[in-house]
């Protein structure tokens, strides 16, 4: 292990100075109403709540807080598009509005990225080189779906299912977003979503794109709030399909009072994905691996690899670069083009984050956490990691959903198999080795929805995401995304 | 001519336990410092920095007295019509160039470097390389730039490769001696690493990407992985080597690109001319275009910043 003799330094000597992205070019209104039937409408009960700035605490605007009765409002003007428009308009016209809201975002996109990060904490890089590019990919992508759904269902006639609720979370407000709404329109289907109470702000300025675009009145919706107004859309008995990403928990209660119903569901849940580093590996481009996989959005990401795996023969090496990399890691404001890790969302899931950290000091693993500094105001929390844990442990077993990473050794492959699928979850996985027939002898048996060989947390619009076990029910993303938003008659 | 039947130094490492590396991965992290936004008063310590590490070259068949002599007075120069500018860490010439380089530079404190070995192609028997060595470091070059020989590489002789350093390495005496590996002949990271290793188990001070004379030269990946190498010798042996990329890099900001990298990899300690260099010619100029700019907001022409 490492020595004070050969550690390298990287807190001293010459510094990035401050980088700001400029927030003179974005427009936040001071309240927010719900987006019903094409406007701008105030909630009928006239409350509002705030959406706060999580690197500073600072409120950023008032969003309307939609009651039963606008869940109401909203789920008839979508069935009135339905029957009205959505549903009798051909593919090809259909197609036409994805690619004009794609290409919208695409202008608006250093706004979006701008204030996803103000408002959700995500570092500007990602949110600039991630986020927005990739939800405009959505819109892209099944916009050339909409009028080639028969051919992705030969023999078969697709037909849409009518109006679908969609609920996503805090982690990836405009990437969710694009990701539920596009394949729903493309498929012919009219929606209405609620973002995550924290992270509303990217969902009303799509509803302008969508104003600015010329979508027909009703075809999307947006409701706000918190968990009620979710289940006002999960129990409306008008609603045909439900779309849901977020806990297990949460997922789990869907799940229930769907039950008896006839309503279609995908959810996409928790996961607490092995990230399997074989000592044959490329070690140096496998540390990065494991940067991207746990660090990436402070680890708010359901597919994250908490769970280190590493061979034996390599682990001690593995964890002095990691650490030596943690180093390097820059905190702080999420605006600043150099920021690596930005803000914890928000109050209460740092409370979270921290009590794992205890947890995890409680049940006797060795806790380490990188040098840097991090501002005063604002919910934070070092990068960190675990060492000397087993899979007895809480840390190992449950979703932290932040930037913790537990680290366990295992000596064979089949003992490395074992302890990857040793968890209820089961929606990523990470193979790290040069041996090409390990990758697939890997890859076939770890029981997960997405398994990355050699890289970490890649996403693209034609590929399929989804998990096994307690990570969810069904496939959004690619070909198979569309299934989840058709009924297919012979 | 089989490896195995070249005896070798028991400190030869061996290249079957030369860290694996992935292109795909280098590629990206090398992307990835490019995404840093160096500004304001970072800027200007980065460029700053930059002038003090670079080999001031010329390296051509046509290259004389009168162009040494120029080159060295860039080097104690660069611009002085900006005040409190580092002079360059060397001046980089032919053997044949060493004392007039030297003669020039005076007691100004900076070093001349030559490059030896039958550069570029290293294709010369081993007793000219070292006579070319020896000569260079007698004519007073207090650092010398070796060429491997890429074939003997390519074909596996690594022992061939590993003595042949040792030796001119011997040879050079108290001069400093960088090795360049010629990566652009090289074809792969994974030959990129293991020469890294075999480089600095022979006794180089230095590594080096490129002579300057094959393309592609130094590229942020190529150098990416030569870096990582220089830390896991760190790592293992707590001695430092140091980091030369050469050819290609003629602007400031992917200059600073090269050290946000060197920054992130091996961190503060390697951040001094001692330990870092860059190879180039046209680079100073625009560093110092770039400085003037950021001293008064507007960019001169180029013409008024001296071209020896």
């Amino acid at each position: 292990m490492s020595t004070d003799s050969t550690k390298l330094a990287f807190n001293d000597g010459w510094q990035y100075a401050p980088a700001p992205e400029s927030i003179d070019h974005i427009q936040i209104d001071d309240h927010y109403g719900l987006f019903i039937n094409g406007e701008f409408v105030a909630p009928e009960i006239d409350r509002y709540f705030e959406s706060l700035n999580p690197a500073t605490e600072k409120p950023l605007s008032n969003i309307a807080l939609a009651s039963e009765k606008d869940v109401d409002r909203a789920v008839k003007a979508a069935r009135k598009a339905y029957t009205g428009v959505w549903s009798k308009m051909s593919g090809a016209d259909r197609g036409k509005y994805l690619f004009r809201i794609a290409r919208i975002m695409q202008e608006c996109a250093r706004e979006f990225a701008t204030i996803e990060s103000l408002d959700g904490g995500k570092p500007i890089r990602e949110s600039r080189d991630i986020d927005i590019p990739l939800a405009a990919a959505h819109f892209f992508y099944y916009a050339g779906w909409a009028d080639k759904l028969e051919y992705a269902f030969p023999a078969r006639t697709p037909v849409s299912l009518g109006v679908v609720g969609q609920i996503i979370p805090w982690n990836f407000p405009l990437l969710m977003a694009a990701w539920k709404i596009a394949p729903a329109l493309a498929c012919g289907n009219t929606v209405v979503l609620k973002p995550a109470e924290t992270t509303s702000l990217t969902a009303m300025k799509l509803a302008e794109v969508f104003r600015d675009a010329g979508l027909p009145p009703g075809v999307v919706n947006i409701v706000t709030g918190a968990g009620p107004t979710g289940a006002a859309i999960v129990n409306h008995p008008d609603v045909n399909k439900v779309a849901f990403t977020g806990s297990t928990e949460v997922g789990k209660i869907i799940q229930r009072s769907l039950a008896g119903t006839d309503k279609k569901y995908t959810l996409e849940l928790g996961g607490k994905a092995a990230n399997i580093i074989f000592a044959d590996a490329a070690i140096d481009e496998a540390v990065e691996g494991i940067v991207n996989g746990i660090f990436f959005n402070q680890g708010h990401v359901c597919c994250a690899g908490s769970r280190l795996l590493v061979q034996e023969s390599v682990a001690d090496e593995v964890v002095r670069k990691l650490r030596d990399r943690m180093e390097t890691l820059i905190i702080g404001d999420p605006l600043d083009k150099n920021t690596d890790i930005g803000a914890i969302n928000s109050a209460g899931q740092l409370e979270t984050i921290e009590s794992y950290l205890s947890i995890g000091q409680a049940e006797g693993a060795e806790m380490y956490q990188s040098d840097c500094s991090v501002p005063d105001q604002g919910y934070w929390c070092r990068p960190t990691i675990f060492t000397g844990v087993s899979q007895s442990n809480r840390i190992v077993q449950e979703e932290i959903f932040g930037p913790v990473l537990a680290i366990q050794t295992f000596r064979t492959l089949e003992e490395g198999l074992t302890k990857a699928n040793n968890t209820p979850y089961g929606l990523s996985g990470g193979v790290w080795t040069d041996k090409g027939s390990k990758v697939f002898k890997m890859t076939q048996k770890i029981r997960a929805g997405v398994i990355w060989a050699n890289t970490f947390n890649k996403f693209d619009p034609t590929s399929p995401f989804g998990g096994y076990k307690e990570s969810g029910v069904g496939r959004e993303g690619g070909m198979h995304g569309l299934g989840a938003y058709l009924k297919l008659e012979a | 001519m089989s490896i195995a039947a070249v005896p070798n130094d028991a400190r030869m490492p061996g290249m079957s336990q030369v860290a694996l590396v992935d292109e795909v991965g280098v590629k990206e992290r090398a992307a990835r410092f490019q995404t840093r936004s160096i500004k304001k008063e970072s800027k200007i310590e980065a460029l700053h920095m930059v002038l003090s590490m670079i080999d001031l070259t010329t390296l051509e068949g046509m290259d004389t007295p009168g162009k040494v002599k120029q080159l060295c007075q860039k080097a104690i120069h660069l611009h002085d019509a900006v005040p409190d500018l580092p002079h360059v860490a060397a001046v980089c010439v032919y053997p044949t160039m060493v004392v007039v380089a030297k003669k020039a530079l005076g007691d100004h404190n900076i070093n001349v470097a030559s490059v030896a070995t039958a550069f570029p192609s290293g294709m010369a028997p081993r007793q000219i390389k070292l006579e070319e060595t020896r000569i260079a470091v007698d004519d007073g070059a207090d650092e010398i730039d070796m060429v491997i020989s890429r074939g003997a590489f390519l074909q596996g002789e690594y022992g061939f490769v590993f003595d042949e350093i040792a030796a001119i390495k011997e040879a050079c005496g108290k001069a400093h001696l960088k090795v360049i590996l010629e990566t652009g002949e090289l074809g792969t990271l994974d030959r990129v690493r293991r020469a890294s290793v075999l480089a600095m188990h022979a006794g180089a001070d230095f590594i080096k990407t490129s002579t300057g004379k094959i393309q592609p030269a130094a590229t942020l990946p190529v150098t990416l992985v030569m870096l990582q190498a220089i830390r896991d010798f760190y790592y293992k042996t707590g001695k430092m080597i140091g980091m030369k990329p050469a050819g290609g890099i003629s602007n400031s900001k992917l200059a600073i690109h090269y050290l946000v990298m060197l920054r992130e990899t091996l961190g503060s300690a390697w951040m001094t001319p001692e330990w870092y260099r860059f190879g180039a010619s046209s680079l100073a100029n625009d560093v110092l275009m770039q400085l003037q700019k950021q001293a008064t907001g507007v960019y001169q022409s180029a013409d008024y910043f001296s071209k020896d």
